[in-house]
């Protein structure tokens, strides 16, 4: 028994219907939301602001907090309840951890600048989604970053190598499923993200991340595409 | 909130304008309701009015009834004032003003006896359907009283209640069951600001409200919950006047209900 084709028709290394754009939460300093398929994140930016308790402040530059949450109603199954998990706060650490090697918070002593990602509905893929977002968001908030970071789950669904794993592949009954989330600095290529749960060979792993690094790329050209959307023109003047 | 600003905001009400160039009971134009925009809820709706945003999700869960009531079903009410929508909200558990917010909202929904409770009992004191309906803000630009109890009631009306098996329900698969609706009630929140009532009010009129008065009314003009809110009390005159606007209010957000 093989994998042999993907459930929605995609080819294997392809993404689900993408979509992104810039400054949707109008409050906020910078935002964007950015969906895969029927997963979609919000991120909004606030800061940078003075950090308090002031025990928490770093006299020499800013932090990122970055919090990863599910809205209530957002998975198909049961209600998440409110009030954030052990799961939601790993993902909140490795979000902020994956998006700080762009971001310059030198000239932030004392403060934080937080990311709030919010997901009205989630099909597998949700915490690159949310990094694809906050990303966006950061460059929104007129932020020092070095680029935008881009993010997408690879895998292998029995022995075949696959690239934005929904749900029916992330849950695949039959024979292994290696699930990698990855996120990636695109002008450099370097991994700012890699995460794994199942099963797959070391060679198998080296050249889904090279097909992941491919779809970052596409990715990468989306979140450019949606911040010229907003701020391109915008510079004639 | 500087008495500049207070000052500035009730100059405009003087003049009978607002900061936005709206008159005092004038809504902003732009109010829209997209109905089942997730397909991971029950039934869900997206409601604006101007820039502010709120998104609501029903979930249907299999619940016990209540001891006190065991041939009815039970609905929750949940509001998220999410930190992403504003920079004054915190993380963390909800606070009072989610809490008032989720409760108003509660009230003119039973006390409307919009849903007959009955209805959503599967076995006498064994099984019933407790509706959960979730309220996320998404862009705080003033007035979430009346958008999310907007979006409570849109996303009701949104429901197609899920197949059970085994007493237990299999989301992934619809039915075409709805759930009754007897009644709209709508929430409208008038302010007062000084000597001024409005209505829809923005952030920065929120801040300097002295009083308010969230009047939920049916379609027939009847009140079916009522809650005071701002530091100032009222007269019954003013009471009288903030029943009226409510009431008159009702009427044009109860069109945007009607599908």
């Amino acid at each position: 028994m093989s994998y042999k084709e993907r459930a929605d028709g995609r080819k294997f290394e392809d993404c689900r219907p993408m979509e992104a754009k810039v400054g949707v939460i109008k409050r906020a300093d910078g935002s964007a939301y950015f969906k895969f398929g029927n997963t979609w994140a919000y991120a909004a930016v606030y800061g940078p602001r003075t950090l308090f308790p002031r025990f928490m402040q770093n006299p020499t530059k800013g932090i990122l907090r970055c919090h990863y949450n599910m809205m209530p109603f957002s998975s198909v199954g049961e209600r998440v309840r409110p009030g954030g998990s052990r799961r939601s706060k790993e993902i909140s650490m490795v979000t902020a951890k994956s998006l700080l090697p762009v971001l310059d918070l030198s000239a932030y002593p004392n403060s934080v600048v937080d990311v709030f990602i919010e997901l009205p509905s989630t099909e597998a893929g949700s915490r690159c989604a949310g990094i694809n977002a906050a990303a966006l968001a950061l460059a929104d908030a007129g932020l020092k970053v070095k680029d935008i970071v881009a993010a997408v789950s690879v895998g292998r669904v029995d022995d075949q190598l696959v690239v934005d794993l929904d749900y029916t592949e992330e849950s695949y009954p039959e024979g292994h499923v290696a699930d990698i989330p990855i996120a990636m600095v695109p002008s450099t290529g370097k991994i700012t993200l890699l995460q794994m749960d199942g099963i797959i060979p070391k060679d198998d792993l080296v050249k889904v991340v090279e097909l992941g690094k491919k779809a970052c790329m596409e990715i990468s050209k989306l979140q450019k595409d949606a911040l010229r959307a907003k701020y391109a023109g915008s510079e004639k003047k | 909130m500087s008495e500049s600003q207070r000052a500035h905001i009730i100059g405009l009400l003087d003049a009978g304008t607002r900061l936005d160039g709206r008159k005092l009971t004038e809504y902003r134009k732009d109010i829209t309701i997209e109905r089942g925009f997730t397909k991971t809820a029950e039934g869900s709706a997206r409601v604006k009015i101007g820039e502010t945003e709120v998104l609501v999700g029903v979930k249907l869960e299999i619940g016990r009834p209540y001891p006190d009531s065991p041939d009815q079903g039970s609905i929750m009410i949940n509001v998220e004032l999410l930190p992403l929508s504003s920079p004054i909200f915190e993380t963390g558990p909800p606070g009072i003003q989610a809490i008032e917010l989720s409760r108003v909202i509660d009230r003119g929904i039973r006390e409307s006896h919009t849903v007959d409770f009955k209805k959503l009992c599967i076995e006498e004191g064994e099984s019933c359907w407790v509706v959960v309906i979730d309220i996320c803000a998404l862009n705080d630009a003033g007035n979430l009283f009346d958008a999310a109890s907007l979006g409570a009631y849109a996303a009701m009306q949104d429901v197609f209640f899920p197949k059970v098996e085994n007493g237990k329900p299999v989301y992934k698969e619809k039915t075409k069951d709805r759930i009754p609706l007897e009644h709209t009630p709508v929430l409208v929140n008038v302010c007062k600001i000084g000597p001024h009532l409005i209505v829809d009010p923005l952030p920065e009129e929120e801040e300097v409200v002295d009083s308010r008065l969230a009047v939920v009314s049916m379609e027939d003009g009847e009140l079916c919950a009522l809650q005071k809110g701002g530091d100032d009390p009222i007269s019954l005159e003013d009471l009288d006047k903030m029943l009226d606007l409510g009431i008159e209010k009702a009427k044009v957000l109860r069109k945007f209900l009607e599908k």
